[in-house]
């Protein structure tokens, strides 16, 4: 399996989207709800959260647990991993394979998912079964549910996936960093990784311990919210969901006869330290630079730019000055987007959401707009308004974490030709 | 030119003591650091009973703002970090930030203060819509995973990639195996890589009591963890945290720093069985030993000792030894193969970091560290656990080996310099 001689010219692939989001579950429906710059942020309607200050969010409403996941897996599993299992059904269903359609052996395919947030709804009430009525209320699934690592498991039981297994439990970027984690797996000889992350931390004690972060936006009403590059940047919006990938050697999905989305041709993450915003320039310039180095690429090959657009004055204007920092003139001309501006940021689930719409714009030559988001402050081409159509190519999908990590990936229409 | 991961310094908070020297005199001697629970009132649980650290934040050099802000867990790893930095004789002053980075595991990272947080803004489990106003400033940080590895590398000033790592059991293991990949593949030059975790809380407790994992011997702790012994009867649940400085063989050498060894392979696979069950073959977990195995180019007769993950469930020990006969063959029958969990317990995503401290200290000391009490042969575990005395023995390769809920099985080699890599 190791075959170091071919690990230059193994080359990782996207072949197949699964998504759930607030603004739609299915990666056809997502995708048409982002061009189309609709919003699902709204107020916070999951039970016990009513009193919160926390009063706008991106949940994932219209999703059916039960249509998707089989009872046995649903009893012993969170929302999250729910989410996760859901999603990679439809990324595998999306990529054409089938129950048993893959070929190689089960350790040629492997699962790796990112996690912020873990199970804290099914957490939340096992916590309560514990101290409101005793030790032995506490279910046989807790040590299998809360922890970080409940979706990539279930989803390698599932499916029979025995090939290599990783959990990335970072902050937001972290999503970004799973997909380089699956990418050098398969690199290194592992013919196909199901890859992303999807979170649910709208359980009402999820919601209490993330009111320290100070980036938090408490606005109430759902249009004002979530503002990024806006003189009324009032901080983020959490949401649930997110997406799984298929990522695979080029020359499996070639010989499966399947259709190659998206090259994962470039990727580096540095850190500047736990909401040092104005640090964060230099850390995401630095790591869009590695990203463009490691795909061979050079600044003006970008065609557009997904932001991380976290919603507070000085991060947004890191971020803008970032940009040119790293593409130079270029980084002022290139279209840049924010489509989470409409779902909230769900955490690691949210770059996988950006990576997705990243690839659904490359195959459309459509950027999507930012919903909600008029009178940009900074010297940057935000889409605004409506999609804009566009030659697209190569996509850089950036994410920065509120514990300091900055990530920044390349991706190539289709086969990359390098 | 392939890229060679040399391991260049040790840190450890482990049950039993504090620091490298301390936790190699408890292995030699084969003492055992299991006793009743004291961080809580175990009153009403099945098992009662852990390997704890006796840890006083100040006395290991962190300040008030530190242990206020900081989780256990986090604390451990701060205090091993800085002592593998300078062990490795490293410091943040001289460090190249940007090609530093940090890989941290941790199996339920900050669940102890979000337990004891809930305890109040939940009205002592009374309320589901709980009450914000009772909620600390820091729990964010509790809340987040990414915290450990976030903490550590700002103690440390790296700007290089920082991850946190949770693949439940083998998460230290796995932290260790992406740092390596980090340095092979020439993302980094240095790593800080390891694992923490202070799972002794009682929801973790009562997790592992509601599907009888841990051992319920509460009238003899100290005898309790007992790997491969036929009476064994579940882990000990512990805690600790371990950190090794990864680093560039030629980067190493270049600074004239000691070379302890060298990380020769790793590789994980996952069981897709069962989230918490193991098979009798073993197959997932002997692939992942004959992935490194290959990685490091070694042979199965090559290698010296197996650190075993041993934790003491009748399924686990049957499947690990089921497993490394299938990798080594006959030579499975004359490696030495041992647990340390018999005396420092399962520190869940720590553990693996704190075995491959415990092999890094063996192949350093020529000397193999023994199962603690262990008595009766198993028919089904039929290899030589080293029981309870500590043995001395020429060693270059050594395998440490682990497996966690979600199915992950993972093993990483570790070859000293001169050896056969």
């Amino acid at each position: 399996m190791m075959s170091p001689g071919n690990r230059h010219t193994r080359s990782a692939v996207v072949t197949g989207i699964g998504v759930v989001a607030p603004n739609g579950v299915g990666a056809e429906t997502f995708w048409k709800s982002t061009v189309e710059g609709i919003s699902a942020l709204d107020g916070v309607s999951r039970e016990g959260c009513e009193h919160l200050p926390l009063r706008v969010a991106g949940e994932v409403r219209g999703f059916e647990a039960e249509s998707m996941v089989e009872q046995r897996f649903l009893v012993q599993t969170d929302r999250f991993s729910h989410f996760a299992m859901a999603a990679a059904d439809l990324a595998l269903a999306d990529a054409g394979i089938g129950e048993g359609a893959l070929g190689g052996t089960p350790y040629s395919v492997g699962v790796v998912t990112a996690a912020g947030s873990g199970g804290g709804e099914f957490g939340q009430r096992e916590l309560q079964r514990l101290w409101g009525q005793g030790p032995t209320y506490v279910g046989p699934y807790q040590s299998i549910a809360w922890f970080y690592a409940a979706s990539t498991g279930q989803i390698s039981i599932r499916g029979g996936f025995k090939g290599p297994c990783g959990v990335v439990a970072s902050d937001e970027a972290g999503g970004l960093d799973a997909i380089a984690h699956a990418a050098g797996a398969v690199r290194r000889g592992t013919d196909t990784i199901i890859v992303g992350a999807a979170e649910a931390p709208l359980a009402p004690y999820s919601i209490v311990c993330q009111l320290g972060y100070r980036e938090l936006s408490t606005c109430e009403d759902p249009d004002r919210a979530y503002r990024p590059f806006t003189p009324q940047a009032c901080g983020f919006v959490p949401g649930e969901g997110g997406a799984m990938l298929v990522v695979e050697d080029a020359e499996t999905a070639r010989r499966r006869g399947t259709a190659i989305r998206a090259t994962v041709a470039g990727h580096a993450a540095t850190f500047t330290g736990a909401s040092r915003w104005e640090q964060s320039r230099e850390g995401l310039a630095r790591a869009i630079g590695g990203a463009l180095e490691a795909a061979g690429c050079s600044p003006e090959e970008i065609d557009v730019v997904f932001a991380d657009a976290l919603g507070l004055p000085e991060a947004d204007r890191a971020e803008a000055l970032a940009i040119t920092d790293a593409l130079g003139a270029h980084g002022s001309r290139v279209p840049v987007t924010a489509p989470k501006t409409g779902t909230g940021r769900a955490y690691c689930g949210a770059p996988l959401l950006d990576t997705a719409a990243a690839v659904l714009a490359l195959e459309h030559g459509l950027v999507p707009p930012t919903p909600h988001v008029q009178d940009v402050c900074h010297d940057l081409a935000l889409v605004t308004g409506t999609a804009r159509p566009a030659e697209l190519r190569t996509a850089l999908v950036l994410s920065r974490g509120l514990m300091g990590s900055n990530s920044a990936l390349v991706l190539r229409r289709g086969a990359d030709p390098s | 030119m392939t890229r060679r991961v040399a391991v260049t310094g040790v840190g450890i908070v482990a049950p039993g003591g504090v620091g490298a020297p301390a936790f190699w005199d408890l292995l030699s001697s084969g003492r055992t650091a299991t006793r009743g629970i004291t961080l809580f009132d175990p009153t009403g649980f099945r098992s009662r009973i852990a390997a704890e650290v006796d840890f006083d934040p100040a006395a290991h050099g962190l300040g008030a703002a530190d242990a206020q802000r900081a989780d256990r867990y986090v604390q451990f790893a701060l205090v091993a970090a800085r002592e593998a930095m300078a062990d490795a004789g490293l410091d943040a002053a001289t460090l190249d930030p940007w090609r530093t980075a940090v890989s941290m595991g941790t199996a339920v990272g900050g669940t102890t203060r979000l337990e004891r947080d809930y305890v109040k803004v939940s009205s002592t489990g009374r309320r589901w819509d709980v009450d914000h106003s009772e909620a600390a400033p820091h729990l964010h940080r509790a809340f987040s995973p990414s915290t450990l590895a976030s903490e550590v590398a700002e103690q440390n000033g790296v700007q290089g990639p920082v991850q946190t790592v949770s693949t439940g059991c083998t998460s230290g293991l796995d932290a260790i195996g992406y740092a390596f990949h980090a340095i092979e593949e020439g993302r980094a030059d240095i790593c800080v890589a390891g694992a923490s975790d202070s799972p002794i809380s009682p929801i973790t407790v009562a997790c592992f009591d509601a599907i009888k994992a841990t051992s319920p011997n509460n009238d003899d702790p100290a005898h309790a963890s007992r790997p491969f012994d036929a009476n064994r009867d579940g882990f000990v649940m512990g805690e600790g945290g371990a950190v090794l400085i990864l680093e560039e063989l030629e980067h190493a050498r270049a600074r004239g720093a000691r070379v302890y060894c060298e990380i020769g392979g790793y590789a994980t696979f996952g069981n897709a069985h069962h989230m918490t069950g193991l098979t009798r073959e073993g197959l997932e977990m002997a692939r992942a030993i004959d992935d490194a195995m290959n990685h490091a180019r070694l042979d199965r007769t090559d290698i010296d000792y197996v650190n075993a993950h041993g934790s003491g469930t009748q399924q686990n020990d049957r499947h690990e030894t089921a497993a490394v006969k299938r990798s080594l063959g006959d030579h499975a029958y004359k490696v030495p193969m041992s647990s340390i969990k018999s005396m420092v317990g399962h520190s869940l995503g720590a553990i693996g970091a704190i075995e491959l401290v415990a092999c890094v200290l063996a192949l350093a000391h020529q000397v193999v560290p023994p199962t603690a009490n262990y008595e009766t042969p198993d028919p089904e575990c039929d290899l030589d656990y080293v029981p309870r005395t500590a043995r001395p023995l020429k060693l270059r390769s050594v395998l440490s080996v682990g497996s966690g809920f979600g199915g992950f099985q993972s093993a990483v080699v570790l070859t000293r310099p001169g050896g056969s890599a």
